[in-house]
């Protein structure tokens, strides 16, 4: 007899580890998914009268084709790792997060106003301060709907979906107002921008001339740190746990609508940081449109990974790679990049289907796995 | 500043909100069906804007606007198509693939329209049909009585919903499916059948909210035409609690603080553009937080059924 403190959803949870043929299936249905969508993009390129292996060519090329290329599509990989960690931590305790977004928004504000407020401090003091800042301004938006999710229980969907809109008119109104650049104003161009950002708070750039920067460092970090937090910490277990059986685990009395909204902040967070990062670390100063839909591709990303921080790496170094190649591809054979936002729905479709196939397999192998313990 | 209450402003604040609730009341009684029958279909937006591209598109080139609005129909059927696969037959989560279906559409709309259509253009919409008499009431008259086709087709909309869900053997499947598919099941009822056609009801519903938007409000198309309009729709119907005369009220309550907005930029109101715009999302999630326990929820709202499962 295993000792009864082992509940099933214990077992369930303890697995979390590398037990590989998971790893080969959970790895290869959803590549198998970005082949059905690539392939599905073909077809839409050959109704355009599109020729489907130019336009993949010059996809491919763009993002992997040269050294600049390349670390282009680390660039672009950085901030969504940063936003697919933080999906990780929501999905897993079943809260769905579409506020990425608003949630880098948040937190580029606040890490472009720090260094402009802040300008006389030091760069080992600005660059922490700027991240912290970001995080917390990121933290905040994902705390709002995940309080009214935990009080109130608000469709957390909808809210977040709604604090994207709030963020993009609250990055608007500071753009047009208080941050406004001054030269801008004195020029009289009023460029709905900020000043450039002081030196010392941008990030060091890795491999100059390329964009790389040490972000990507911090990025790498903060996955493998989700990695520790949601497998080797209780915390984390308390959160994989409400998100397999809210109802198993509040009778075990761990605190539902705590962790709901707990991993929803934490989400927010990750997503500031990504927002930070890219105005420190690419941008150097605030402008509109800053979040090129990273907070949604952040979520493909992350479906991709299996919602596992370390899958996460090549799936986010994988999505960096087509943004950057659709820009390619849009700049080299007039394909709009439009072509890989349609690509990334269907590739949602796909594996978010396709997870029929792996909870089936994963429900077998429990009963044989049950029927060899008792003979 | 003196005249912002005069009457006439007051007459075209009405007016603009009874043209603005229109692709809101599609796409929400669309969604009412789809989540009574218990699927959750956040692609709204995504089926409201290739919808919105095709009825452009067949209208610009045939200059048939019917042709449009039927080339609308048919790209939200086959919408809903695809979200019923992947989210009834394989079972997944709805938020998640809606978000996907959502994707797909935002990205197909502005491939075709790019690559189809270039440049932003206008056509010549449905035109304001007055109805004899009713259109001569004072005040009321032409608020009410001096809109084109598709707005009094969506505001006729409601009642026929409400008859459909309340008073046919039909709407008794979606609702049993949306409460208790088990049970529905053991009756006989093909649970997955019931949802496929509540979600391609909603999702021809949409389709028909993208074409109002494209061939008769704006007149165009442009690259994310609704700007999240189709995410608003799923929000409403929690608003107004599953019931068609509910998202009503909600539709016209969030189109009145978006055309009051519009109304005080067009006059000059001083209020920051954004801060104005920003109001109805603020309002959204106030009034998502004042009813979410107001009603109850279809019971298995967002849960795939599988037989043998309870």
């Amino acid at each position: 007899m295993p000792p009864e403190t082992a509940s099933p959803l214990d077992r369930k949870l303890e697995r979390g580890g590398f037990d590989w043929s998971k790893v080969v299936l959970n790895g290869l249905l959803p590549l198998a998914g970005v082949v059905v969508a690539l392939l599905v993009g073909a077809v839409f390129l050959l109704l355009l009268k599109v020729n489907p292996l130019t336009a993949y060519g010059a996809l491919v090329n763009g993002a992997i084709g040269t050294k600049y290329g390349f670390m282009m599509t680390l660039v672009k990989a950085t901030p969504l790792l940063l936003v697919g960690a933080g999906i990780c931590i929501a999905f897993r305790a079943n809260v769905i997060n579409i506020g990425g977004e608003g949630q880098i928004i948040a937190g580029a504000i606040a890490g472009a106003w720090i260094p402009l407020a802040f300008s006389s401090l030091p760069g080992w003091a600005l660059v922490p301060f700027s991240c912290l800042g970001g995080f917390a301004a990121g933290a905040l938006w994902g705390f709002i709907p995940g309080i009214l999710k935990a009080r109130l229980r608000v469709n957390e969907i909808l809210s977040t979906i709604m604090m994207n809109a709030i963020a993009v008119q609250l990055l608007n109104i500071v753009l047009q107002g208080v941050l406004m650049d001054p030269e801008g104003v004195a020029r009289g161009t009023f460029l709905a921008q900020t000043a450039q950002l002081p030196p010392q708070s941008w990030l060091i750039r890795l491999s100059p001339p390329t964009l790389l920067h040490t972000g990507a460092l911090i990025a790498l970090a903060m996955a493998v740190l989700v990695y520790i937090f949601l497998w080797r910490t209780t915390i984390g277990y308390n959160i994989r746990a409400v998100g397999l059986n809210p109802d198993a685990s509040r009778y075990s009395g761990i605190r539902v609508p705590f962790y709901e909204a707990l991993s929803l902040t934490l989400a927010g967070g990750l997503a500031g940081l990504a927002g930070v990062i890219e105005v420190i670390g690419v941008q150097h100063r605030l402008m509109p449109g800053l979040t090129s839909g990273y907070g949604f591709t952040g979520i493909v990303a992350a479906l991709l990974g299996g919602l596992h921080p370390l899958g996460l790496i090549p799936a986010s170094v994988l999505f960096g790679g087509l943004l950057v190649g659709a820009d390619r591809m849009q700049r080299a054979v007039q394909v709009p990049s439009a072509l890989v936002t349609a690509i990334l729905g269907l590739i949602v479709l796909f594996v978010s289907g396709a997870a029929i196939w792996s909870r089936r397999w994963a429900a077998k192998r429990r009963i044989s796995a049950a029927r060899g313990g008792q003979s | 500043m003196k005249n912002i209450f005069s009457l006439n402003v007051i007459s075209g604040i009405l007016n603009t909100m009874i043209a603005l609730a229109t692709p809101y009341l599609y796409a929400a009684i669309g969604e009412v069906f789809a989540q009574t029958a218990g699927v959750v279909n956040l692609g709204v937006d995504g089926i409201m804007l290739l919808s919105a591209f095709a009825a452009f598109y067949v209208a610009l080139v045939t200059g048939n606007l019917w042709l449009g609005l039927l080339a609308a129909a048919v790209v939200g059927l086959l919408m809903g198509l695809l979200m019923s696969f992947v989210s009834v037959s394989l079972k997944a989560e709805q938020g998640v693939s809606g978000i996907g279906l959502y994707m797909l559409g935002l990205g197909l709309s502005s491939l075709l329209f790019k690559v189809m259509i270039g440049t932003v253009k206008t056509i010549e919409g449905f035109k304001p049909v007055e109805l004899p008499l009713l259109s001569a009431i004072p005040f009321l008259g032409p608020i009410l009585f001096r809109n084109n086709i598709l707005v009094y087709a969506a505001f006729l909309l409601v009642p026929i919903a409400w008859f459909v869900l309340e008073k046919t053997t039909f709407g008794l499947k979606v609702k049993s499916v949306g409460q208790n598919p088990a049970a529905a099941d053991s009756l006989g009822i093909n649970v997955d059948r019931i949802r496929y056609v509540s979600v391609c009801i909603g999702a021809v519903l949409a389709g028909l909210a993208g074409a109002s938007l494209s061939i008769s409000l704006t007149n165009l198309f442009q690259d994310n035409l609704t700007a999240g309009m189709g995410f608003i729709a799923v929000a409403l119907v929690y608003f107004g609690g599953w019931s068609p005369v509910g998202v009503l009220g909600g539709a016209l309550l969030f189109s009145v603080v978006n055309s009051f907005q519009l109304w005080m930029q067009v006059l000059g109101v001083n209020i920051p553009s954004g801060v104005a715009v920003m109001l109805p999302y603020l309002l959204t999630i106030v009034a998502l937080c004042v009813t979410v326990n107001r009603v109850r929820q279809p019971a298995a709202l967002n849960k795939p059924f599988e037989r043998g499962e309870s």
